[in-house]
């Protein structure tokens, strides 16, 4: 755009024209201390709400080759406050409540009873690496079902032996491949990696993915996100 | 359109920043690359002090780097303004002398229109490569639901790396721009500012 126009007029248009710029500066609300916090609160936020209308209840994540397996040994283990929380696999029960039919008490064995699902998938950690693993267990959605869970309700939450806590959309909980994990490349889940029962969710981020699970509650409200979301992350953190 | 490029200056900033600290978290791209120390990157130049908060200032600001990127693109094809700024084939001549020009101090060219070939093509590649960015993002981002965008860039891993060496084309871009809004004084650094400029060269023909 070109035009000729004297200096006096030049300068006013200048004034108005760095006006226009003024949304740039209201960019700096993000440098001020106090507003920092609940402004990236809400961005966090809405990455999530994007996240849950990017997710698809039918779109599996790739699966692989047993060739393709990291090796077990290679299988790094981060954990919330001890290694191992001894738990007493032998007197282990799931503790479920809230929105379904038949809570209370679940053995190791009702559990293990349900159709038995194995799969090579990704495991991502938020720290940045990832490793292809190969778990096996039962999928969430059947064990759903056994307990007459209420599927219209929100949340799944977790809790676990160590006091880690997690939660999960219920669409997430119902994916084909979330699964309640007892085993770990064909043998029973070592203590390190969340005997006797964790979940795998290979449509979400590695520190959804509890171990040492204790008590599963179905519900429409939220009391607790979880761990690592109260420190800041992301709530959804889908894949 | 100023409007646009200054936004996207301070959430570019803020997304390199941001980005570096979730790199330092784990200087790797996967397995087959060493896992120690492929790069140390130092604290001075992260954004926000630890992985959380780093993962807050790059999710919160991607979404505006992508909505002025949006912006610009739209204004760009509905006004017809992109004609002036696209690098075209028939601009591949004029690239070499104007490089010749800037860098090896060969004889100034003609000055026929309001940007430059090697302009054209610098704008044109660095808008290309804010595409990629978005796009190897969204990659690693969600290698699940975007599972066909993560295979087209060869897997999970390398997608993380082009998006790293994406951050570090555009720096690029940025350094050789800066140097050259310093190099052609202040008159023309206000009009990025105010939108009008004082005397432009290709008026005077």
């Amino acid at each position: 755009m070109t035009s000729l126009v004297d200096n006096r007029k030049f300068k006013g248009i200048n004034r108005r024209e760095l006006l226009k710029l003024a949304p740039v500066v209201a960019l700096g609300a993000f440098a001020i201390p106090k507003l920092q916090k609940p402004l990236l609160k809400t961005g966090l936020g809405f990455s999530d709400w994007a996240s849950s209308k990017l997710f698809r209840s039918g779109h599996l994540a790739p699966t692989f080759a047993d060739s393709e397996l990291t090796p077990f040994s290679k299988f790094p283990i981060n954990d919330y406050d001890v290694d191992d929380p001894q738990v007493d696999i032998d007197r282990w029960t799931l503790t479920v409540s809230g929105a379904a039919q038949t809570p209370g008490e679940y053995t190791l064995a009702q559990i293990q009873a349900l159709p038995k699902v194995r799969q090579n998938t990704r495991h991502v950690c938020v720290e940045g690496w990832d490793v292809i693993g190969r778990f096996g267990g039962v999928c969430l959605s059947d064990f759903l079902k056994m307990i007459g869970a209420d599927t219209t309700a929100r949340f799944v939450t977790v809790e676990c032996a160590d006091d880690y806590y997690e939660s999960l959309d219920m669409a997430t909980a119902m994916h084909p491949q979330s699964l309640l994990c007892y085993e770990m490349y064909d043998e029973l889940l070592t203590r390190q990696h969340g005997a006797p029962l964790r979940l795998t969710l290979p449509t979400k981020i590695g520190y959804k993915q509890a171990k040492y699970l204790t008590a599963l509650k179905v519900t429409h409200v939220l009391e607790k996100f979880g761990y690592w979301e109260d420190q800041g992350y992301s709530y959804f953190y889908g894949l | 359109m100023r409007l646009c490029h200054w936004v996207n200056v301070v959430s570019l900033f803020v997304l390199v920043g941001s980005g570096l600290q979730i790199f330092r978290a784990f200087p790797s791209f996967g397995a087959k690359i060493p896992q120690k120390d492929l790069l140390h990157w130092p604290k001075a130049f992260a954004l926000g002090a630890w992985l959380g908060g780093a993962l807050q200032w790059h999710l919160t600001f991607m979404w505006i780097y992508m909505a002025t990127g949006l912006l610009y693109l739209g204004y760009q094809i509905f006004s017809g303004n992109y004609k002036q700024v696209l690098f075209m084939p028939r601009d591949v001549p004029g690239v070499w002398p104007m490089v010749r020009h800037y860098f090896f101090f060969g004889p100034k060219p003609p000055v026929k229109e309001t940007y430059n070939p090697l302009q054209k093509h610098a704008y044109t590649s660095v808008i290309g490569l804010g595409v990629l960015s978005v796009l190897t993002g969204l990659a690693v981002w969600k290698p699940v639901q975007f599972s066909w965008l993560a295979w087209m860039m060869g897997g999970f891993h390398l997608a993380r790396l082009w998006h790293f060496l994406v951050m570090w084309a555009i720096l690029a871009f940025v350094f050789g721009h800066l140097v050259m809004v310093i190099l052609h004084g202040w008159n023309n650094f206000v009009s990025m500012l105010t939108g009008w400029k004082k005397d432009p060269e290709y008026l005077s023909k």
